[in-house]
């Protein structure tokens, strides 16, 4: 069995304050993997550090080995811009860009990176649109403003922007959590059927939407690595007791 | 407190906002409309295109001022805008960097230097080796946009929300590329407000004007040679003894360089509005 995503002794910093510590775990692909944890633990952090988005931030700092299809991308002479392009992100707060319509947000991936073939920015911004479960709704009016969609809709609209490079990993980082649950339940729906075609890693807070998109969940504590496995193992018979404490809401 | 009390306090607080507002609107309603009311007169077709006549003889007009004025600030701006520009961006995405806190410290120093101080740079830099020049006046003035430049342009690009640059980024887009595009054009119109601002402001400008460009009553004749400028004629004409000739050219000139700097603060806030209000 070979794994889309190896994560080896993982550590992660702000300064001097450690918010990843040794983490080890192995990532299937096109499956939804989900990790949990309470606020603080290294959820946001982890998935900013596998497109390495972590360094980024001034006075940040990694350490350890991501093997994307077994190579490595903390690797010398690794571009991050590449490693970007193969795994994209869909943010806590939809972000569209508001000087843009909603056809240029969907295309601006090619764009900004020198696709001008008109032909090609159509074909590519339907088939997203379509995939993020969008087109229907927004198909008349492409020329409108990415920002006066929605809040479901734009978060829809980030996804297809993300999709439209054609990334083999989406990373989602609490993609619901500023929406309402009419929303939320489809950009839910929408992550299943992503899932056929892509790597899903979503971080959320909240657990029964672990449970009821992944197929495997991570629990995170202090930045380490709790518990992992199949999300029904980890939801039914969770092995640690500080799982359990937490997904039955002791804590968290 | 009674509900009554409350709501008359209210009611006076906002008077007195409103009074401070009609206070420090009167002395900006009365100029322009001095202005108006005294320079239109002096103003028709000849005024534009004629040259400057010698003080207290009747008919020419401030054509080569207006020429002069447009040519010294487009080409101080070609000098200003782009460099300003490019130290705002600078400061803005290297905030932490030694020299960009060095370099902001200068900056804002150079932002309040007087402006005679800037005639004197242009004078001793290039009037004392080609002569005035319309060169010497757009150095003088460039070197006066700089600062305003920079620093509202440092400013509307701290405005954009780090969402947007982290949109972008995680498209695989460079980040030199992200700056350049998503961010610039998010930041457009606070950058075009900085460079207005230091249009309007070395439009008007006299002190530095005096010591580079000297002043001229002739047409532009070349970039190494001396010229015109309506601060420099609306000077002129206001010292001169013959006040009925002179002192509505005066006005006259002083309405047409307000005009100017109206029209290029619309041309500019309508070339960088906003598509999706």
């Amino acid at each position: 069995m070979s794994y889309k995503i190896e994560i080896e002794n993982l550590n992660a910093w702000f300064g001097n304050k450690q918010v990843l510590r040794d983490i080890i775990m192995k990532i299937k692909g096109n499956v939804v993997t989900a990790i949990i944890g309470p606020s603080g633990c290294g959820k946001t952090t982890f998935i900013r550090c596998l497109n390495r988005m972590h360094e980024l931030a001034s006075g940040s700092k990694v350490t350890g080995r991501v093997l994307l299809d077994g190579e490595d991308i903390y690797g010398e002479g690794v571009d991050p811009v590449t490693v970007r392009r193969r795994i994209g992100m869909v943010f806590q707060k939809p972000n569209p860009f508001p000087m843009m319509s909603i056809y240029d947000n969907a295309a601006a991936g090619l764009k900004l990176n020198g696709v001008t073939d008109k032909h090609r920015l159509d074909e590519v911004v339907e088939k997203s649109l379509r995939v993020a479960h969008l087109w229907d709704e927004v198909k008349m009016e492409l020329g409108k403003s990415g920002a006066s969609l929605s809040g479901g809709q734009q978060q829809r609209l980030c996804i297809a922007r993300a999709l439209a490079i054609e990334p083999e990993v989406i990373l989602m980082d609490e993609p619901t959590s500023a929406l309402d649950p009419t929303a939320a339940a489809k950009i839910e729906q929408l992550i299943r059927t992503l899932a056929e075609d892509y790597t899903v890693i979503i971080v959320t807070h909240n657990m029964q939407q672990a449970a009821r998109v992944s197929d495997y969940t991570a629990f995170l504590y202090l930045g380490g690595l709790v518990e992992y496995g199949s999300t029904k193992d980890v939801f039914e018979n969770p092995k640690s007791e500080l799982t359990e404490k937490y997904i039955t809401g002791e804590f968290g | 407190m009674s509900y009554r009390f409350r709501k008359l306090k209210d009611h006076v607080m906002v008077s007195l906002a409103y009074l401070a507002l009609i206070v420090a609107l009167i002395p900006l309603a009365s100029i322009l409309f001095e202005t108006i009311i005294k320079g239109l007169p002096a103003i028709n077709f000849s005024f534009f295109l004629k040259e400057i006549p010698p003080l207290g003889e009747q008919g020419g007009g401030i054509g080569p001022a207006i020429q002069g004025t447009l040519t010294v600030v487009a080409l101080a701006s070609a000098i200003g805008v782009p460099i300003g520009v490019f130290a705002g961006i600078y400061l803005a995405e290297f905030r932490q960097a030694r020299i960009a806190i060095a370099a902001r410290f200068l900056n804002d120093v150079l932002a309040n230097m007087p402006s005679i101080v800037l005639g004197i740079f242009g004078w001793t830099l290039i009037v004392v080796t080609i002569g005035w020049s319309v060169i010497a006046g757009a150095i003088a003035l460039a070197v006066m946009m700089i600062p305003i430049v920079t620093r509202t342009t440092e400013e509307a690009i701290k405005l954009v929300p780090m969402a947007i640059r982290e949109a972008a980024i995680a498209l695989g887009v460079p980040r030199w590329k992200t700056t350049l595009t998503v961010v610039l054009s998010s930041a457009k119109r606070g950058i075009a407000t900085g460079i207005l601002l230091a249009v309007a402001r070395i439009s008007g400008e006299t002190a530095p004007l005096l010591l580079t460009i000297l002043g001229s009553r002739f047409w532009f004749s070349g970039f190494t040679q001396p010229t015109a400028a309506l601060p420099l004629a609306i000077f002129n004409f206001s010292q001169s003894p013959y006040r009925l000739i002179d002192w509505p050219r005066a006005w006259g000139a002083s309405l047409i360089l307000i005009l100017i700097i109206l029209v290029i603060n619309i041309i500019v806030r309508y070339a960088t509005r906003e598509k999706y209000g």
